[in-house]
């Protein structure tokens, strides 16, 4: 049984050390965990939003408080123009944006991975052509680009994310060509071929894990800059006007009069949880980074 | 910054290759010039075929699209429909979109009842007043704190500085103006109302061209603020690690065999070296700003480009859009190519031959 069994045991220890070691050196990082700490609380609250609103608490015609009201011991950070708690939207405001941030990242990361894989597996002409594309794109503006695309496809969540990963896939495809090329330089990418492995086999079982990681981590840092964009995009309009995200609060809040009026308890907290998510998103991916690419430290 | 690398390095590789003999060199200069032309043409034509895409073929029906929210008789749309060409093949289209941009016709903004050239025209100057000053205060800031915190990297300022760049790299721009103009212009607590809301001028404003200036410049300071507060940290950023990269080098030894002070070392030695990657990778970025400024124009009333834009975005006016996105595409080639020129002038590899 045991003679069975050992040399999967010995196949296995590699990966799991090297888990081991990267859990290790990452807990002795303490803005990674603070990062960490911040992503782990924000999902929480996104996941937990539903048990403690109601559709009431965020519906404008059944909204109870006075208009723009500063912060009282029932609404701990005031109101807005149409009555409701703004403490309770800026919670519920984290469903949406962090779930078009991932949602955008995920499509980000697909797109990219899959034309950086194509370029540094073939080689050649495909590679000249694509990278010439990926130059292209990197040239164009991003938020006019963003703000354009948005604008024909009309408002809407849906817009918004194509938006994002038509401007951001750019950085991820250059990363992974480039990592490509680095792992098919490889011993082992060579003998696989030798022994009859096609383009489809090197590709997904030899390279793919390989660059995997990489890609993991500059998906941390592309959600970042995702969540950036969506609340912009949001907060010039091009977000869907009935949904609550931190972006359509500061649209209203910029178009409804808080700031002539100087609600500030309208304007602040909205803005200090996106500041925060970034920051945890930035400092978990620079953690991430610095123990997997040791020149970096 | 990833996406500016390649380019640094592969003008460094340049520089490198073209220090040999003085006629060599010139003759190198030319096809370097030519090939960074040719390329910046080919990127300003691919990107006229991307803002074709979205603008023409994306949109089911543009002419729909143009009118929406407007009262339009179906007499008027088929006249639109004949105008726009919609009904004609794609590739005639095309070329005569070509034809329009290249005679500087970017359609109609039925909005302003003004040629879209024209409101582009009249909203360049403000714009580039914005971007331009907050660009050249942020370059300083930067340079400044970037060269203080990279010589001594890991004292507190460097942390500090880092701390902060880090923050505000994370700060929505548009966020950051809405904070400053609630505190500064609204006035709240005991701030008083320091500064006007919006808008680039107060009417009825005498004191002849004395009494504008200052008045556009009373206007320009927390947009202009707003944007470096946003831009400077990157800037830092660039400056401090290639500081990092000089500090091992050893002509700083040599400078300090000499008995040179620390600071003059840093100054005379270290900084000029340093300078060169940054102003690059500077240049490279600005581009980008002219586009960037769209949330601050937006939230202070700014009368530029991005401004326009939001408005348009508002109707949305999809011909002025096509216009904003155009030029502030052709900013960015532009830039691009002046600072794969201005590295070859600034390195004197290049220029001592």
């Amino acid at each position: 049984m045991t003679a069975v069994t050992a040399p999967v045991r010995v196949a296995a220890p590699p990966r799991t050390e090297a888990l081991r070691r990267f859990v290790r050196a990452y807990v002795r990082m303490p803005t990674g965990i603070a990062g960490l700490v911040v992503l782990v609380a924000f999902v929480a609250l996104a996941l937990g939003a539903p048990l403690f609103i109601s559709q009431d608490d965020l519906n404008v015609i059944k909204a109870t408080g006075a208009s723009l009201a500063p912060p009282t011991a029932h609404y701990p950070l005031g109101t807005d123009q149409a009555g409701r708690s703004v403490l309770l939207l800026v919670i519920w405001g984290t469903r949406a944006s962090l779930a078009i941030g991932v949602i955008a990242t995920a499509l980000t990361m697909v797109v990219g991975s899959a034309i950086g894989l194509v370029a540094g597996h073939y080689g050649g002409i495909i590679s000249r052509a694509l990278m010439h594309v990926t130059d292209w794109f990197i040239a164009l503006p991003g938020l006019p680009l963003a703000i354009s695309l948005a604008a024909v496809l009309g408002q809407g969540p849906t817009s918004i994310t194509i938006a994002i990963a038509a401007t951001s896939w750019t950085g991820t495809a250059r990363l992974v060509r480039a990592q490509t090329l680095a792992v098919e330089a490889r011993p082992f990418v060579e003998r696989a071929r030798a022994l009859g492995a096609g383009n489809l086999q090197i590709v997904s079982r030899h390279v793919l894990p390989n660059v995997m990681p990489l890609i993991l981590v500059s998906s941390t840092l592309t959600v970042a800059g995702a969540i950036l964009s969506e609340t912009t995009l949001t907060f010039l309009g091009l977000g869907d006007p009935t949904n609550v995200s931190w972006g359509s609060m500061l649209n209203q809040a910029f178009n409804q009069g808080a700031v002539t009026g100087g609600a500030w308890w309208y304007l602040l907290p909205p803005g200090v949880a996106i500041v925060i998510v970034v920051l945890g998103f930035t400092l978990t991916g620079r953690a991430v980074e610095a123990i997997l690419n040791p020149r970096m430290r | 910054m990833t996406t500016v690398d390649p380019v640094t390095v592969e003008a460094a590789g340049d520089a490198v290759s073209a220090a040999s003999g003085d006629v060599a060199e010139r003759s190198d200069f030319g096809s370097y010039l030519l090939s960074k032309v040719a390329a910046a043409i080919v990127s300003f034509f691919v990107t006229l075929v991307i803002g074709f895409t979205i603008f023409s073929i994306m949109p089911s029906d543009p002419v729909a699209a143009l009118t929406r929210g407007r009262p339009t008789s179906p007499r008027q749309l088929a006249a639109l429909r004949r105008q726009l060409g919609v009904d004609k093949p794609v590739w005639v289209r095309f070329v005569d979109f070509l034809h329009r941009t290249f005679t500087l016709d970017l359609g109609y903004s039925y909005q302003y009842h003004a040629t879209v050239t024209s409101l582009i025209a009249s909203r360049i100057g403000p714009t580039l007043l914005l971007t331009g000053s907050s660009t050249l205060i942020s370059i300083v800031l930067g340079i400044w704190l970037g060269v203080r915190s990279g010589w001594r990297h890991g004292s507190r300022l460097d942390r500090l500085s880092s701390g902060v760049s880090l923050t505000l790299w994370s700060v929505p721009t548009f966020w950051l103006g809405l904070i400053l103009l609630v505190a500064f212009s609204v006035g709240f607590g005991p701030i008083p109302s320091l500064f006007p809301a919006g808008g680039m001028t107060s009417a009825g404003v005498g004191g002849g061209v004395i009494g504008q200036v200052l008045d556009v410049s009373r206007h320009l300071v927390l947009p202009c603020l707003t944007l470096v507060l946003v831009v400077f940290a990157q800037y830092v950023t660039i400056m401090r690690s290639s500081i990092i990269d000089e500090l091992g080098n050893p002509y700083l030894l040599t400078a300090r065999a000499k008995g040179l002070r620390d600071d003059d070392v840093r100054r005379k030695h270290a900084v000029p070296n340093a300078l060169l990657p940054t102003v690059t990778v500077i240049f490279l970025q600005i581009g980008g700003l002219v586009g960037g400024a769209i949330t601050v124009e937006t939230v202070y009333s700014w009368p530029g480009l991005g401004y326009l834009t939001f408005n348009a975005l508002r109707i949305p006016d999809l011909q002025l859009l096509e216009g904003t996105f155009i030029i502030f595409s052709a900013s960015i080639i532009v830039m691009n190519l002046f600072a794969d020129i201005l590295y070859r002038f600034l390195d004197p590899r290049v220029r001592a031959q």
